[in-house]
């Protein structure tokens, strides 16, 4: 079923695009990420050109977390204050991160720098996810064994994030820390979401979990809860700045995503977290190594061509 | 059909000095629409000679339908610390979205290098502008190369054989429109060629462009930006909520 895409300017076949979208949204929903980190990747490689990809899949993502954060929500499972600090993190990264698209995109070295991005953070948040998940398994095994396991109980937060000034208390993220650390890192992951297209939910799980040490439980739902409104952000910049939003391949993507996250809701509940966060880990490892061993493959062609810009 | 052949020959009787083309198309206006995936251009006509002497000696006939032209910068990778990445860029200012050339042999048969050039038949002579200080030897590799991108993306197109004459008097080609083809002002140019010597031309226009749907949602998103972002939004929320209200109740 081929469809005509209006922004994109290309004959795409619907049913790939509704199908790939179904099978990210089931990833998002069961890890509470946003899933960008896949769908971006995927759709150039289909051959949307990689602006018009980056935009809708910032669009798709926040139709895909509602369903998401809302059945997180009903479980009071989102931290709303945490939210709401992060969010306004996420809209001042975003700005920033518009400006910065631009210049890349100036100098002809945007698609290079996506990819290049994309590893470096892929990579290393892979690396450490997959560290810290092998980390617990083991403590499981041994605790089922009898052993004394206390050796390696995980820290809290970090200790300099105490030392931050005007702290307060964020009671279903079981913190009392300063709102400044909150605000810093939605910010940071607003950059990344307007260069790559993605909810950042990748890095902002193990983020809140290992640099915040926000308890378990309300991590995934509050990253949902700010995903939605910074790809919202997101999605009105890129319409009004680069009008490279194509509201039908977004809508494509959705038709499949919504039903694949609930389903992932539902997975996520009866798997356990610790083998959750090890198969999140060796998935966006395996990205990562895959976009690697792609910039230094030789391209099919030397040449590419950048219209109007 | 009966019509028009009649058209024609009275057309022929009535013949002036000079030798004229006369073309149609099987249609002057495309619409992309959602189910757009792609068409295909009849392009036909006739060769009226002075005083109606058709000579016997066949006649050559290039047929070139050309799109919108737009500033283009062409991008050179090149392996930096193992990886591959744009090294060295040339602009040109005028490449035709979409260039597609029939001819009745191959072009070098048609006419010298200097009469294709003139009337640009063939993609390798397209005046496409470069825009860079650099030495007409790369810009020469640019050039290929930008030809080679498009030629891949079915947009530049040069079909040898693609024209057929009947009886030196009639003549038709069938040009592929890929789904992948800008919006704009389109034209066909059709040149009579006998012996290396371009003697006829004509030109007729074609429109592509956007029809219904696709055309609202294209100049919502050009002319009304914010707006289309705040229904992109709306629109993905309501569906998330939509979805997420039908599976809970199930």
């Amino acid at each position: 079923m081929d469809i005509y895409l209006p922004i994109a300017e290309m004959s795409v076949n619907a049913l790939v695009i509704i199908l790939l979208g179904a099978g990210v949204g089931f990833l998002s929903g069961m890890f509470g990420v946003g899933g960008g980190f896949l769908t971006t990747p995927l759709l150039i490689f289909y051959g949307i050109p990689p602006a018009i990809a980056v935009a809708s899949s910032a669009t798709q993502i926040t139709g895909a977390s509602v369903s998401g954060a809302l059945a997180y929500w009903r479980r009071g499972q989102v931290d709303l204050k945490m939210g709401a600090v992060l969010v306004a993190g996420g809209i001042v990264g975003a700005g920033a991160g518009q400006i910065l698209f631009r210049q890349l995109q100036k100098l002809g070295q945007i698609d290079v720098a996506i990819n290049i991005i994309y590893v470096v953070f892929l990579g290393l948040v892979g690396a450490l996810m997959l560290r810290e998940a092998v980390t617990a398994l083991r403590i499981e095994v041994r605790q089922a064994a009898g052993e004394d396991a206390s050796v390696a109980r995980p820290r809290r937060h970090l200790p300099w994030l105490a030392a931050l000034p005007g702290r307060t208390r964020f009671y279903k993220s079981g913190l009392y820390i300063s709102p400044l650390a909150p605000l810093l890192l939605g910010a940071a992951v607003g950059v990344l979401t307007v260069i790559m297209g993605i909810g950042g939910g990748f890095i902002m799980v193990p983020a809140m979990i290992y640099l915040l040490g926000m308890s378990a439980s309300a991590v995934v739902g509050t990253s949902l809860f700010q995903i939605i409104f910074v790809t919202a952000a997101t999605t009105l910049l890129h319409a009004t700045s680069s009008k490279s939003v194509d509201i039908v391949l977004a809508l494509l993507l959705l038709v499949g995503g919504v039903a694949g996250a609930q389903a992932g809701v539902r997975a996520a509940q009866r798997l356990k977290p610790e083998k959750l966060r090890l198969a999140l880990a060796l998935l966006v490892l395996a990205v990562a190594v895959g976009l690697f061993v792609g910039l230094t493959v030789a391209p099919q062609s030397l040449f590419s061509l950048d219209g109007g810009i | 059909m009966k019509a028009l052949v009649l058209a024609i020959g009275a057309v022929l009787l009535v013949a002036a000095a000079p030798t004229v083309l006369i073309t149609d198309l099987s249609q002057g206006q495309i619409d992309i629409n959602t189910r757009f995936k792609g068409a295909d251009l009849l392009v036909f006509g006739a060769i009226q000679y002075p005083a109606g002497a058709v000579p016997d000696a066949p006649a050559d006939i290039a047929i070139v339908v050309r799109g919108p032209v737009a500033p283009v910068t062409v991008r050179l990778k090149d392996r930096v610390a193992g990886i591959w990445i744009n090294t060295a860029a040339v602009r040109f200012e005028t490449v035709p979205g979409f260039y597609a050339v029939a001819t009745t042999q191959p072009i070098a048969a048609l006419a010298d290098a200097r009469t294709t050039a003139i009337y640009e038949i063939g993609v390798g002579n397209l005046q496409l502008s470069p825009a860079s200080a650099a030495s007409a030897d790369t810009i020469r590799r640019f050039e290929a190369g930008l030809i080679g991108v498009k030629g891949k993306a079915g947009l530049f197109v040069e079909t040898p054989a693609g024209v057929v004459v009947t009886r030196n008097v009639l003549y038709r080609a069938r040009i592929a429109i890929p789904a992948a083809v800008p919006a704009g002002d389109y034209v066909t140019e059709i040149h009579l060629i006998r012996k290396g010597r371009v003697i006829a031309s004509s030109s007729t226009p074609i429109v592509i462009g956007k029809s219904g749907f696709e055309r609202w949602v294209y100049v919502m998103a050009q002319e009304y930006s914010l707006a289309y972002g705040l229904v992109a939004v709306a629109a993905a929320l309501m569906a998330g909520g939509i979805a997420s209200a039908l599976t809970r109740r199930r």
